[in-house]
Order: C-alpha cells, then structure tokens, then sequence
C-alpha cells in the first residue's frame, strides 16, 4: 500500500518535474509584434473582423495581411492605439464590419429560456453556464458583449444592455501605450 | 520473424483496433470528415502508439512488476502516456514546426484515445517483449490509420450523394461504419494471436 502511494506520488512528481523543465528547455519564442498587436484588440473574440478570434486577427495584421480597421469593439480608440503601435496612419473603421457599440453585456430572460444549450456553444468565452433544459445564465463578468449568442437562441430569449459601471468594479483606464512606455522609461530613469 | 509479421497483420487486419475490438470509435466518427484530418490523426497516432506502447511497456517491466503493482498499471499507463505525448509535443514544436503543425493538433487529442490505453494493456495481458509491443503497438496504429482514410474518403463521397433525408450526417456514417466492420470480419481467419 505504502509503495503503491509512494511509486505513483514518486511518478508524478518526477513527471510534472520533467515537463516544466521541458516547456522552459524547448520554449518557442511567439511572434512579440503579434503579441503587442493582441494586447491591444479586446479580446471579445466576436469575429467581426472576419477571422476566428483577436488573435488570429493581430497575426494576420503582423503579416500585413489585414488592414486595422476591422475591429468594431475596439473602435476608433482600438485603431488608433494599432496605428500607433505599427506606425501608420489611422483609417476609419470599415463598415463591412459593422458598427462601434458602447460596451454592453448579454442578458438572458430567465423565464423565457427553454434549455436549448444553442448560445453556450455559440459564446466564445465561455461565459454562458447552464444544461440541457435547464436555466441558462451569463456570467456578466466574463461577457464580452459580442452579439454571437443573439443569432442562435431559438425563443430571442437574449438581450444586450448597456454595461453601466458599478463604482466597486469601475478601474482606470489603461493609458495609451506610448504613455505607458514614457512612464517606464521614467521609473526606471 | 514470421512471429513479428503475424503481429503487424493481426493488428492491421484481423483484429483491427477500431472494426472489430472497437477501440478509438470516437475519432473514428469524429475526425474521419474530410481527408486531410484523417491522415493527420491518423500519422500522430502511428507516432503516439508505438511511443506509448514501448514506453508503457518499459514502465510496467522495469518499475510495475518487480514491486508488484501491477494492479496500478492503468493509472501508471495513462501518467506515462500523457507526459510522452506532452513531451514529444514540446520537442516537435521546437524542432520541426512543419510537422507540428500538421499534427499539433491531434497530438493532445490521441492522449485520452481509449485505443492507446488499450493497446499499453494488451501488451500486459499477452506478455509482449519490448519489440513485440513496439510491433503491436505501430500495427494497431496502421490498422487505425488504414481504417480511418478509408471511411474519410467514403464519407467524403457520401457528403455528396443523394442520401435519403433521415440517413444524413451521423446516421449514413455509422451505417457505413457497421459495412466496414462485416467486410473486416472476412480476414478473420487470416492470423490467430
């Protein structure tokens, strides 16, 4: 009994061991342009931009595959910190993709949800929890407000509301990346 | 030698993993849709299969028995296969980004693919020798593979024949499915393991 706990403890350990020395030996360098590009879109993961997430639209802008205005939940504050950031010259959003929207969250009338499951497999971050005709609820913190559970719901149970700030979660806004990087520089001088 | 070669056609033909053990259904119904990913799963699992079973073997021959645990061998076996293929993963995408990204994908997936675990146990249950689970292990692999590209190519076809309403998508498949298993029943007779 106690050689059986300690081999299979011993295993794991050695194991877990080898694989975190193995992910810091064979680290693969990802691409830092797209890395900053990602930082800046807003991660919605909507897919307005006609690619299947923010990442794989920075890649795309890094390779010069992509124009940067075709974000609409960055908007125009999104395109202009990525003009920034590859130095070009801001364009306005294309309206291919459709429209900049203040920042709402998804709402799902709970007495008219039938269970369907269709806008959990629809919601790209995961933040609609329920079962198999049960109750489906967002979670409005990991909502991102990307309209993509809208199409499937078969009852238009769904709704989007304007995500109004609550003093308790309300931060700052991030400042702009040149400020960020002059901040830095002054920190560190 | 012929002993190694009754191995390869038992596991490929006679006794194929997937038609007649019914091991690894689940990619074999969920990846066979187009081609291009059944050769993929099919190549990362001839890759991960012959690693597990040897590893799996050195594992249950050089640690499980001579401490008798070999009731633990299921858990031993699935400790082992999950670091391999994560291990082999890592070193892939490291060193051949090409061939990462034809298997990057399927690699993780094969890990909790029942016919891994299978294939480790069997080497167990038959007493297999280091070469002979190596063998047994790549054969059910092939067998796997050569099972897969072939309903991936019917089920190509099917995507665009006149299928009865109530037969498409699942149904038609596992149809199919059921066809291939009987013509496999034919090499029944051919090896005897």
């Amino acid at each position: 009994m106690l050689t059986a706990v300690l081999t299979i403890s011993l295993l794991g350990t050695l194991f877990g061991l080898g694989l975190g020395w193995a992910s810091r030996r064979f680290h693969v360098e990802s691409d830092p342009v797209v890395d900053r590009i990602d930082a800046l879109l807003p991660q919605t993961q909507c897919g307005q931009c006609n690619f299947p997430g923010c990442r794989p639209y920075a890649a795309a802008i890094a390779a010069g595959e992509a124009p940067i205005n075709q974000c609409p939940p960055g908007g125009a504050a999104g395109i202009r910190a990525l003009a920034d950031l590859l130095g070009v010259e801001p364009l306005p959003l294309n309206p291919d993709n459709g429209a900049e929207k203040p920042p709402r969250v998804a709402v799902i009338d709970e007495a008219a949800c039938i269970g369907c499951t269709l806008c959990i497999q629809a919601c790209p971050v995961d933040a609609i929890i329920g079962a198999p005709k049960l109750m489906h609820t967002v979670i409005a913190d990991a909502c991102t407000g990307c309209d993509l559970c809208l199409p499937p719901c078969p009852v238009d149970c769904i709704e989007m509301v304007l995500r109004i700030p609550v003093p308790g979660g309300w931060t700052r806004p991030r400042p702009a990346p040149a400020a960020r990087a002059a901040g830095a520089a002054a920190g560190t001088a | 030698m012929t002993e190694y070669l009754l191995i390869l056609v038992s596991t490929v033909l006679a006794n194929n993993f997937v038609l007649v053990r019914f091991l690894g259904l689940c990619p074999f119904m969920g990846v066979s849709g187009k081609l291009e990913g059944a050769i993929g799963m099919s190549v990362a699992t001839l890759f991960v299969l012959t690693l597990s079973s040897v590893s799996s073997y050195l594992l249950s021959t050089y640690l499980l028995e001579p401490l008798g645990l070999q009731y633990l061998s299921t858990l031993g076996f699935i400790l082992v296969i999950a670091t391999v293929v994560q291990l082999t993963e890592m070193i892939m995408r490291k060193s051949s980004p090409l061939l990462y990204r034809i298997l990057g994908i399927f690699l993780p997936l094969i890990t909790t693919n029942c016919a891994v675990l299978g294939v480790a146990l069997l080497n167990v249950q038959q007493q297999h020798d280091l070469l002979q689970s190596a063998l047994y292990g790549f054969g059910a692999a092939a067998g796997f593979g050569l099972v897969l590209v072939a309903f991936a190519a019917m089920r190509e076809r099917l995507a665009h024949a006149d299928v009865p309403l109530h037969f498409r998508g699942a149904p038609i498949a596992l149809v199919t499915a059921g066809l291939m298993a009987l013509a496999f029943m034919g090499f029944t007779g051919l090896a005897r393991l």
